[in-house]
């Protein structure tokens, strides 16, 4: 599996560290339990396109938001998580 | 029908002649008293306990596929009741308690070797680890030694005890422990299950759930509706695809797992070592081929295949404990998928839909578990509330704070 980095060029994934799902929005601090339940614990966990977050720790060390198949593991796009 | 000493020899002079299935293929019927959804191990299971400890025999297996075709035959094969946590302990060691008897109770041989179970420990901190475990182990009744290093070279002489990076201390044994045939054990239970009346329906589906006031009344699949008052989701790898036609969005990612087979050699292993500075373990099938793994690959992945530096890694663990496997050659290597719960224990409980029950989660852990596992969710099915032994496997932990962790690695499913 290789991921396209905005910044260094396509890579293999041993470079890169996983973190978990991108879509999911942290709840403001005094926010019910329930929303920081579903926010720590809950994932959707699709088979198929996944947009998920991986850090390119050994390359230019940014997150990135990544859209992937976990089907096939075909990698779509990498975008920086911050612009 | 029954495998003995007899039917071996009767068939013998007959020629092999009059073996039989040992289940029924079974066509679904349009109502049962029960259905598991998942014909793996612990599915399997969880029918043949129904039948057997609750007297449920009205029930069916549903399976996709053909049984045990998933992670039960994908796993490396290792039983062991091993666990620091009161939670965890208790059911892992009522499944090795299964294991010591299953064989005479399914009339089936489940090949279970009780050929121990070695975790290597490299430094005098990882000792202390270990010792803390191995005690809260023997405070639940379950084996455990602490080998110093002389005691671990009485076993395995040819180890690198003197490895500069990771050199090797000693380690904790489980003599209990060892290793079962996995294709077997599914092969056992639902021939055990059948023998009881349990109906093993393949290739079937299921692809939605009628709920209605929220409880659960059925299930829709490839072979039409069929309807149940109770309905179990043994389907780990899946679990969040099939949970998510019921509306349940559950703590679960799945991830692949792989496994490795080297080709086949004179005896070298004959316990089951683990690598306490990686993550590696290994044992040796009769046939002689070394079956080993290490870790998950890390990210989300339905694909029942791995990539390569997850390949490199475990053969480099391998290779840190023995140098002497270097110049084997890896025959086969598959991967399988694994539900990786937020906190790394399993998951036996009610679910939030009335009639609806949730076996899931099994992480690393699920091929020792399978009869402990079947077990439980049976009680927790048929009585509609857990045993005591999976009292703590509860889906509610996440939210009330009573998390199982065994790591103490967080809400972080790829580091459990």
């Amino acid at each position: 599996m290789r991921i396209p980095c905005p910044h260094c060029g396509e890579r293999g994934n041993d470079e890169f560290v996983y973190l978990g799902a991108a879509a999911l929005t942290r709840p403001a601090a005094d926010a019910p339990a329930e929303a920081w339940h579903s926010y720590v614990y809950l994932r959707d966990n699709p088979a198929g396109l996944h947009s998920e977050l991986w850090q390119h720790t050994h390359g230019c060390r940014r997150w990135l938001v990544v859209a992937r198949d976990t089907r096939t593991h075909a990698v779509f796009s990498a975008t920086d998580a911050a612009v | 029908m029954g495998y003995s000493f007899l039917s071996l020899v009767r068939e013998a002079l007959r020629g092999q002649t009059g073996w039989r299935p040992a289940w029924r293929d079974a066509a679904p019927k349009p109502a049962y008293d029960a259905i598991v959804v998942g014909g793996g191990g612990h599915g399997l299971a969880t029918g043949y306990y129904l039948a057997k400890e609750h007297g449920l025999t009205n029930i069916a297996v549903l399976e996709k596929s053909y049984i045990g075709g998933g992670n039960t035959g994908r796993n490396t094969t290792i039983i062991r009741s091993n666990y620091l946590l009161p939670g965890n302990e208790r059911m892992y060691e009522k499944s090795m308690q299964l294991w010591e008897g299953l064989e005479q109770d399914l009339n089936y041989n489940a090949m279970v070797s009780q050929r121990g179970v070695l975790n290597l420990y490299h430094s005098d901190a990882q000792r202390d680890v270990y010792a803390r475990r191995g005690n809260a182990m023997r405070l639940h009744g379950v084996d455990a030694a602490l080998l110093n290093e002389t005691g671990v070279r009485k076993l395995y002489p040819w180890l690198d005890f003197d490895n500069a990076r990771f050199p090797i201390r000693g380690g904790l044994l489980q003599r209990r422990g060892g290793t079962a045939r996995h294709d077997a054990v599914a092969w056992g239970f639902a021939h055990g299950a059948d023998r009881l009346g349990v109906d093993i329906v393949q290739n079937c589906e299921v692809t939605g759930f009628r709920i209605s006031g929220g409880a659960v009344q059925g299930v829709e699949t490839t072979r039409g509706y069929i309807a149940a008052p109770k309905i179990g989701l043994a389907v780990a790898g899946s679990t969040s695809r099939v949970a998510a036609l019921a509306g349940l969005r559950l703590p679960i990612e799945s991830h692949v797992l792989q496994a490795f087979v080297s080709e086949g050699v004179k005896p070298l292993v004959d316990g089951v070592l683990t690598f306490g500075a990686g993550h590696f373990y290994v044992s040796q099938s009769d046939k002689g081929g070394l079956v080993f793994g290490g870790d998950i690959d890390g990210y989300n992945s339905y694909a029942q295949r791995g990539s390569m530096p997850v390949v490199e890694d475990v053969m480099e663990s391998g290779m840190a404990i023995m140098p002497a496997i270097g110049r084997l050659r890896v025959l086969r290597q598959w991967g399988g998928l694994v539900d990786m719960s937020m906190d790394g224990s399993p998951i036996i409980d009610r679910t939030p839909i009335d009639g609806l029950y949730l076996n899931a989660g099994w992480c690393y852990g699920g091929f020792k578990a399978t009869p402990g596992s079947g077990w439980c969710f049976a009680h927790t099915m048929a009585r509609d509330e857990p045993h005591f032994i999976n009292s703590a496997l509860r889906l509610d932990r996440f939210a009330t704070g009573a998390v199982l962790d065994e790591r103490g690695a967080g809400p972080t499913p790829n580091l459990h």
